[in-house]
């Protein structure tokens, strides 16, 4: 018996009683050995026998006492985040409304002579319960000895409004040292105010750099027909198991993955793959969930279910893709370890200059421009400058069939100048097919007889290339004739008499064993074999009646994918194990100049290396499955999905979209990310280490200029939103 | 020099020597975990630095308390993951370490760090 543990998720239990009731349930079903549930985690791990005792009946007994055996995990539920999430932003939304209608009627109020006791009584509001979640997150942080933007902001504001509390209460006192006694609640209230506007739009705007990550679970159907007992039954999805038959109508989109039994449609997979035109399926292909089915009705069985659906591989992918990190980010990341103290200590560097050596009234000055200092720096803007851009480049690259797995292969990917293209199976389809049939003139025979002849005698050929023979007479409808005395000749071909006439059909070997002259057909030949194509010849009754091509052919995208590669600038190279006839035929039909031949499987990898030591960085473009070291060993690994057996796994990008186009169109992408990236951090930095000095009032000597408390805070709050916002654009690129 | 001036470079001087030595100097002693570890998530991670083993895989449950918004996401970049923080809620995070080494992981803003030291 092999026996297999499993976790399963258990809904509706509420005490340690059900744990007890539930482990009996699952005890006694046959083939179960051990039955754990554990309340806390809400999982029953249940060793079993799966021929046995399968996930159905281990769910039927557990719904049997009252529960839910979860089978299938949905990939994630939103609902609940983004709802709470509303909620959030509609507090922010009125928080923002109060601080800045009180802040407003202070600044105007203040021209009108609104009496300070009168401000102050508008301002507490703000400053306590409007800005309370500053001192809430400065609290703890100070605690731990850390400091962040809210750190500074209540610094700030709690410098503004004490003071000018302060001078309300006690104007004497600083008109006894020589300062008029005026408020700056317009400061603090309006300070507040502005940087929860900025943070309200870059929450919205942050909600639009994960749009693409939130289509793709939204994409998962929510229901399966699963036909039991010969009658269809709407199942949820996390119930689906493997194994079980779904039926799936014109209109409907297609659960989870699985192999067609019956019945045959028109896929649209573009959602998932970015595959933009419909594929059609039959019985034995498989689909892919969360698809469209188009046309017809079909069951089919499911393979793949929960987290192991090509769907949710792709989500996993982005996910972790986006929460990598660049390498460009780390200066970024050096920077804000010190940023905040740093900060503070340059505001109290900035008070005590003005206060020793500025204009009277030199305490305002200080004050004022210590403040200034405090709002102004915006250690957000940093951290948000590299992941933002590089949530929304692999969005859109998911979003196209381009999965990117990491931001560093984002990152490498727009450095790329060479890109190696492995031919067999990735420029081209990996599958020979007959290119041509040539009837020898003169010899009676048209091209559809060689066809038949030649397809008839192959249909008992194990020969690798037999089977293109035999789908090409299908495709023609040709008449297979019965073959007596059949034998295969390893080497050469393989011989046999159809209707009465010995037949012989193999290389030039045969040909020349059986002593059949070949000059004929000289001319077409050498032409054909030129074009790197495999030809065979056909000898009827000792006479040479035919020939028959075999090719591997190129990919309808190969052609255009090279063009645009080459009129980036990058150099396109192509690596194959073929000989240098064959490879150089391919190559000139794509336009590839540079082709590396005869190269063994396991020196893929060593030809890559030596490409990088030419000072090259090299995108290697393979079928993911037989390329591995080489798609490790290149700077950028590029590999092909195939439909549901993606290889996902084995390169730095794959292309589950299948074409050939997006090798171009990745390294745009990168290209586009790193500018949005550049452009980020540069705004990031520089608005900082600009904006920072002029707050502290270094323009005011040669321009007697200062900045605004207020000023400073409308300026941070931009900075955010504006690097947000930046890589949203990111969004219109195309690529 | 008036003596408020001299006072004032005097309280800016020793203000700016307690906040490099406050927010700069400090120094964490790791928390040796086994499997299991909960992280609280106020005003910073809590433990901020924690040891764990190479190939074992560890728990690490974060609670957020605080409301700040610039603590509602945890990244371990390293480990390709970012996960959201909603407050009151145990996020549960399984790393298996392959790797000797030092690993951080900040917050969604990259202000708060905390450190994996696996060994």
């Amino acid at each position: 018996m092999t026996e297999l543990r499993r976790s399963f998720p258990i809904k509706g239990m509420h005490c340690a009683s059900c744990v007890r009731v539930i482990e009996r349930a699952l005890s006694k079903v046959a083939g179960v050995s051990s039955a754990t549930v554990n309340l806390a985690t809400e999982q029953a791990s249940v060793a079993y026998d799966p021929k046995v005792a399968t996930d159905e009946i281990l769910s039927s007994a557990v719904a049997g006492v009252g529960y839910k055996l979860v089978l299938g995990q949905e990939i994630k539920s939103e609902g609940e985040q983004k709802q709470e999430k509303q909620k959030e932003l509609k507090k922010l939304r009125s928080k923002v409304i109060i601080s800045l209608s009180l802040g407003a009627i202070i600044v105007v109020g203040g021209f009108f002579g609104l009496p300070p006791l009168v401000q102050l009584l508008l301002a507490i509001p703000v400053q306590f319960w409007v800005g309370l979640e500053f001192y809430r997150a400065t609290i703890p942080a100070l605690k731990n000895r850390t400091a962040n933007m809210d750190t500074l902001v209540a610094i700030g504001t709690s410098v503004a409004f004490g003071y000018s509390a302060f001078v309300t209460v006690l104007p004497q006192v600083v008109e006894k040292i020589g300062i008029e006694p005026m408020p700056y609640f317009d400061v603090s209230t309006v300070i507040i105010g502005l940087i929860l506007l900025g943070r309200f739009f870059e929450a919205k705007a942050k909600a639009g750099t994960s749009e693409a990550i939130k289509r793709l679970i939204g994409l998962q159907a929510k229901t399966a027909r699963v036909v039991k007992n010969g009658k269809d039954i709407d199942l949820p999805i996390s119930e689906v198991a493997v194994g079980m038959v779904i039926r799936v109508r014109p209109g409907e989109k297609i659960p989870v993955d699985g192999k067609i039994l019956e019945g045959e449609s028109s896929i649209d997979e573009s959602m998932v793959t970015g595959e933009s035109i419909p594929v059609d399926k039959t019985k034995g292909d498989n689909v892919v969930g969360a698809t469209l089915n188009k046309t017809g009705t079909f069951t089919y069985k499911a393979t793949k279910v929960g987290s192991d659906t090509l769907l949710a591989q792709i989500i996993k992918l982005v996910e972790e893709a986006q929460a990598s990190k660049a390498p460009i980010q780390r200066l970024a990341d050096l920077i804000s370890s010190y940023f905040v103290p740093i900060v503070i200590m340059l505001a109290l560097f900035t008070f005590s200059v003005w206060y020793i050596f500025g204009p009277q009234p030199a305490f305002l000055f200080a004050i004022l421009n210590m403040v200034a200092v405090l709002i102004i720096a915006c250690p957000c803007a940093m951290g948000l400058a590299t992941p933002t851009a590089i949530m929304v480049g692999t969005g859109i690259g998911a979003e196209k069939g381009i999965l990117i797995k990491d931001a560093a292969s984002l990152e490498t990917a727009h450095k790329i100048n060479t890109v190696v293209f492995d031919k067999t199976g990735t420029l081209t389809y990996g599958k020979p097919v007959v290119t041509d049939v040539v009837s020898v003139k003169g010899k009676g025979e048209s091209g559809k007889a060689v066809l038949q002849m030649a397809a008839s005698i192959e249909k008992g050929s194990e020969h690798s290339l037999a089977e293109a023979i035999v789908k090409k007479g299908e495709a023609e409808r040709v008449k297979f004739e019965k073959v007596t005395g059949f034998k295969a000749i390893p080497g050469h071909g393989v011989e046999g008499v159809v209707k009465g006439k010995k037949i012989v059909f193999g290389n030039r070997r045969l040909m020349e064993k059986e002593k059949i002259d070949t000059t004929l057909a000289r001319s077409d030949l050498t032409k054909l074999e030129e074009e790197g194509k495999t030809v065979m010849m056909l000898g009827v009754n000792g006479q040479l009646a035919g020939l028959i091509a075999v090719a591997d052919t190129v990919k309808d995208s190969a052609k255009a994918a090279v063009k645009k590669l080459q009129g980036m600038g990058i150099e396109v190279i192509m690596l194959t194990g073929d000989n240098g006839k064959t490879a150089a035929a391919i190559a000139k039909q794509v336009g590839i100049k540079r082709v590396l031949a005869e190269v063994l499987p396991g020196e893929k990898e060593k030809e890559v290396r030596k490409l990088q030591g030419e000072g090259k960085k090299v995108a290697f473009v393979g079928d993911g499955i037989n390329d591995a070291p080489a798609l490790a060993g290149a700077d950028v690994g590029i590999a092909m999905g195939s439909g549901t057996d993606v290889a996902i796994e084995s390169g730095n990008i794959t292309l589950i979209n299948k074409d050939l186009g997006s090798v171009a169109s990745a390294i745009i992408l990168s290209k586009k990310t790193m500018r949005t990236i550049r452009l980020n951090l540069f705004w990031a930095f520089g608005y900082n280490i600009i904006l920072i000095p002029v707050a502290m009032g270094i323009l005011y000597l040669p321009f007697n200029i200062l900045l605004n408390p207020i000023l400073a805070s409308a300026a941070m709050a931009l900075s955010s939103i504006s690097v947000v916002g930046n890589s949203l654009l990111l969004k219109k690129a195309k690529i | 020099m008036s003596t408020d001036k001299i006072l004032v470079g005097i309280f800016s001087f020793f203000g700016i020597i307690f906040t490099y030595w406050f927010f700069l100097m400090k120094r964490e002693k790791p928390v040796n975990v086994l499997n299991k570890v909960d992280i609280t998530v106020s005003g910073g991670f809590s433990p901020k630095m924690i040891t764990i083993q190479k190939g074992k895989p560890t728990k690490i449950n974060f609670l957020r308390t605080d409301s700040s918004d610039c603590l509602s996401e945890v990244v371990l970049s390293d480990f390709k993951i970012r996960k959201e923080l909603p407050l009151n809620q145990k996020v549960n995070i399984e790393i298996t370490p392959q790797k000797v080494g030092e690993y951080k992981f900040t917050c969604g803003m990259n202000i708060y760090h905390g450190k994996i030291i696996v060994k």
